[in-house]
Parts: structure tokens; C-alpha cells; sequence
């Protein structure tokens, strides 16, 4: 079979998708349990059993625990996950045995729209009552978000997604700013990074800012900022995605093609 | 005892106008047989519950017999977005729909909560959310340790349905695999109905099985492959071209009234 010559298959260095699935990969190294949903994070997850840490534990808000696909599911409910799961549990065990009381150390989670503070929002755009779009809604992230112990955000870097201020506020960050979790009771420790397509930004310890950490390869952070909708501060010195090497690379595709 | 009934007969006795209905099934074993069943028989006014209104609701809003959704997640899992469902809540069509939403923990706790016979679920979750404006959730406080928490209030259904893989002739119910929040609603409901894949002689244990007893069901009704595009473990695989073509099939109107008309409509009386 052979593949044209510039499709991601037969190209030697990383997509920027391609970059931000490794990225996210990579978080998971030294971690026990991750939570998932469908698409790029499950892809993440997947992977990271293959390169790294062939004991992590994936945990699918469809009640799978300890899944262990071999292809990247289309839904979080594919009989796949059931079969190879270590158990399966009903919702609301899921929720409140599981999720509430902080037994998953990272959760990814996607967005239409982020703010500074790493809120989300994935109910509206535009006004609740007469929505120019209406999304699908909350599903599990508020109280994913509230209970594990870190939040990893993945979302494609534009002035769409990371705007000044949200429509609608469907789970919450670092809420209003500092001490907000605290305030609300929240248990998790909040987001931790949220990996684009361009970098990985990150919260500042004091102001819980999202702050530009490091850009991908090729990436210069003027370009970041212009997709961000709010002042994005630069961390010095700015770290480099380090470029993803031939076998992270060859294990992702393989994983996509099956 | 639950009844063993066609799948019209059961819909008919159960499923009434302006009922509060909850067809469940999380992303497996969804009752798309019963859901066409239903929307054949034409019920009007109905409250329809799912945390994940699917394909399924998204037919049935389109055809016009919800007034309301009740739902925590309304997207096509992996694919997008459920266009009938948008259609109705952007632009009215074919009719308004109404709508609340909650997240997947409190829709689950009010199921719990039904299951129980409770006024309303206790949890932690909404705070600092905008849903806490949008929907029915107060804030409640612990009697002990006077922490924060929100009360969710119980969900009030008329009739619940599920699918199954088998059931035996005195309608004891056994399903596998992920399990979705069925056996709460089937105890939260004031009626019940179960499709089965198939009816057997006898029940035999299977490893993470959930038993339903017949005598908390009212009818039991044979629909083989009644849970696709949907799947049932052990008997089908979920059908994941299917939610991709509805994905094209159902942004145009037309297409989707037309579809429905040659592919549910003209189905009745079958099974």
C-alpha cells in the first residue's frame, strides 16, 4: 500500500494534532487512574498504556474501570470497554462511589469554550433562552471536574475557544479566582494544564491565571496569544514541546489505523 | 407479575398522553424498538427523560411528540451534534420543546432518589456553575457536619422502559454489560416495560448480571435486535456507520421526515 506522499502517515515529524495527542500522553506517565471521554483524550489515554505506563487505569464515565482497548472507541459505551474492563459499574455508582470522593488522580476534558480561569463551557453559545448554538450540554464534566484530583483540559487553540468571558459557565476551574474551589467546597485540586494545538498553558500558583508555559514546535507565542481571547501572560523563561520522537510517532499512528 | 405482550400491545396499554416517560439505556442497550413503537402509536404531549437523549430522542423530538426533554447530555457520542434536538431548542421546529437539564451525577441521583422513594438526592456538584440558575437544584445543608451540598429532586416518571437480553416467561428481566442507570428507573417508575432480545426457559447467572424481578415490571415484550444502532451486549455490536450517517441525514428536514416515514412509520404492526 502506499500512502500519498504528504499524508500524516508518511511524514516524519508531528501534525499539531498529532503533537497535542502526544502531549497529552505524556501527562500520564506517572499517573494511577485517568478519566476519559471520547476523541482526542481517549486517543491520549490509549496511547500512554502503549508508551508508558502499561498499569494505567481508564476510567469511562459509562461505567467501565480499568479498560483495556486496543483501538481508540467511537463512544464511551463500546462493547470493547465493557468486555476488557477489570468492572463495570451503574451511573450513579460511577458518580458517587468513583468520581465524588476523589478516587481518579486526572480527568481530561474538552471544551467549546475556556476562560482565564479554565471554567468551561459546553451548554450554549449565546444566550441561554434563544441560543445562537446550543451544544450538548453538562454530561459528567462539573462534577468530574469538582472531584478528581487534577484536571487536564484539551481544546483546539482560537479566539472561539479561548474567550474573556464564557456564555455560560458549565463547570467550573478556578471559578471567580484564588480560594474559589476552597469556598465552593470543591475537593479536587482544579486544572492543571490545558494542551492545545500551539502549547500547553498553565495556571499561575498565586493569581490562577492560565499562563503560556510552552509552545509546540514551530510554534511562536506572539501566534498563541493572537488565538487567546484574553492577555495571555508568558512564563520565562518559555518552555519547547520536546518534538515527538519516531516511535511515539509510528505507536500513535498505528493505534489511528487500526 | 409482568405480562408478556407484543411490543404495540405493551406501548398501547402503558404509554399514555402527556406522559412523563424515560426510555434508558446508557450508549448500550438503547430501547430504539420501543421508541419506534411509540412514536408509530403517536402519543402527544410527552415529558421525555434520558440523560443522553441519543438517536433516539432526537427522532422522537423530531417527530414532534415531546413537549419536554429532561437530559444531562444531548450530543451524538463521537460524532457531534444531535440535529433534531438542536433544531427544536434553537428554532422551535417542528414544535417548542421545553427543557432541563442537569449534569450525569444529578440526573442519576434524582433516578436514584425515584428508585428510593425519596423527595430529592443529596450531592455535591453544581456549585459555582450557571446550571445552578438554570435548573431545579437548591442549595442544602449537611444536619451534621454543616457542610454545603445540593438537593436534586427526585424524578417523577410516568412509565420507564428498557432493553434487555432475556427475560423468562414469568418476566423476570437479566441484563449484562454496562449496566446505565436501567434498574433505577425501571424502580423509580409508577409503570414498566422491558424489550428483551429473547425469552428463555430459564435465567441463568451471568458474571456483573443485573436481575429485574418480573414483579416489579408490567409487561415484557420480545424486540430482537431491538437496541440497535444501539448494541446489546453478547448479540450485536453498536453500529457506530449508522450514527455517522445520522450525523448527514438528519441536518435537513426533509431527509430526516422522509427517512423516518420509510424506515419507523411504515414498520407498524411488525414484531
Amino acid at each position: 500500500m502506499s500512502a500519498p506522499p504528504n499524508s500524516a502517515a508518511t511524514r516524519t515529524s508531528a501534525t499539531a494534532d498529532e503533537t497535542q495527542t502526544i502531549v497529552a500522553a505524556r501527562l500520564l506517565r506517572e499517573v494511577r487512574s485517568v478519566f476519559i471521554g471520547v476523541g482526542r483524550p481517549s486517543t491520549a489515554a490509549i496511547l500512554a498504556r502503549e508508551l508508558y505506563n502499561p498499569d494505567l487505569i481508564l476510567v469511562y464515565e459509562s461505567g467501565t474501570i480499568g479498560a483495556t482497548p486496543r483501538r481508540v472507541p467511537l463512544s464511551i459505551g463500546d462493547g470493547e470497554l465493557a468486555e476488557t474492563a477489570a468492572t463495570v459499574v451503574a451511573v450513579p455508582e460511577m458518580f458517587n462511589y468513583w468520581i465524588g470522593p476523589g478516587r481518579i488522580d486526572v480527568a481530561f476534558l474538552g471544551a467549546a469554550q475556556i476562560d482565564r480561569f479554565a471554567n468551561l463551557n459546553s451548554t450554549v453559545i449565546g444566550d441561554y433562552d434563544r441560543p445562537k448554538t446550543r451544544l450538548p450540554g453538562a454530561g459528567g464534566a462539573p462534577e468530574i471536574a469538582a472531584g478528581c484530583g487534577d484536571v487536564v483540559v484539551i481544546a483546539p487553540h482560537s479566539l472561539r475557544t479561548f474567550v474573556e468571558r464564557l456564555d455560560f459557565r458549565t463547570t467550573v476551574g478556578f471559578g471567580d479566582g484564588p480560594g474559589n474551589r476552597e469556598r465552593l467546597g470543591l475537593r479536587g485540586r482544579g486544572p492543571s494544564a490545558v494542551i492545545t494545538d500551539l502549547g500547553v498553558l498553565e495556571p499561575d500558583p498565586g493569581t490562577k491565571e492560565l499562563c503560556l508555559r510552552r509552545v509546540h514546535p514551530g510554534v511562536e507565542p506572539e501566534a498563541v496569544r493572537e488565538a487567546t481571547g484574553w492577555d495571555l501572560e508568558i512564563i520565562e523563561p518559555l518552555g519547547r514541546t520536546e518534538e515527538p520522537d519516531g516511535e511515539e510517532l509510528a505507536t500513535l499512528r498505528k493505534l489511528l489505523a487500526r | 407479575m409482568a405480562e408478556v405482550a407484543t411490543l404495540p400491545e405493551a406501548i398501547a396499554g402503558l404509554v399514555h398522553n402527556g406522559d412523563t416517560v424515560a426510555l434508558e439505556g446508557f450508549t448500550h442497550l438503547i430501547p430504539f424498538a420501543a421508541g419506534h413503537e411509540v412514536i408509530r402509536q403517536g402519543p402527544s404531549g410527552l415529558t421525555l427523560v434520558r440523560m443522553t437523549p441519543d438517536l433516539l430522542y432526537d427522532q422522537m423530538i423530531g417527530m414532534g411528540i415531546a413537549k419536554k426533554l429532561v437530559f444531562s447530555y444531548g450530543g451524538n457520542p463521537g460524532v457531534g451534534s444531535l440535529h433534531r434536538f438542536r433544531d427544536a431548542i434553537e428554532n422551535g421546529w417542528p414544535g417548542p420543546l421545553e427543557i432541563e437539564e442537569h449534569s450525569h451525577a444529578g440526573m442519576a441521583n434524582r433516578y436514584a432518589a425515584a428508585a428510593a422513594g425519596l423527595p430529592f438526592a443529596v450531592m455535591r456538584g453544581y456549585r459555582g456553575t450557571d446550571l445552578m440558575y438554570r435548573t431545579r437544584v437548591e442549595p442544602i445543608t449537611c444536619p451534621f457536619t454543616g457542610e454545603e451540598l445540593v438537593a436534586v429532586p427526585a424524578l417523577d416518571l410516568d412509565v420507564a422502559i428498557i432493553h434487555a437480553q432475556e427475560a423468562d416467561r414469568g418476566g423476570n428481566v437479566q441484563l449484562w454489560g454496562i449496566p446505565g442507570v436501567q434498574k433505577e428507573a425501571v424502580l423509580g417508575a409508577r409503570r414498566r416495560l422491558v424489550t428483551v432480545e429473547r425469552i428463555v426457559e430459564e435465567l441463568v447467572p451471568r458474571p456483573g448480571g443485573v436481575v429485574i424481578p418480573g414483579w416489579v415490571i408490567d409487561a415484557v415484550a420480545e424486540a430482537p435486535g431491538g437496541a440497535q444502532p444501539s448494541y446489546c451486549l453478547g448479540t450485536d455490536v453498536r453500529d457506530n456507520d449508522f450514527y455517522r450517517f445520522w450525523d448527514r441525514l438528519s441536518r435537513d428536514r426533509d431527509e430526516f421526515r422522509t427517512w423516518m416515514e420509510e424506515h419507523v412509520l411504515a414498520e407498524a404492526g411488525v414484531r
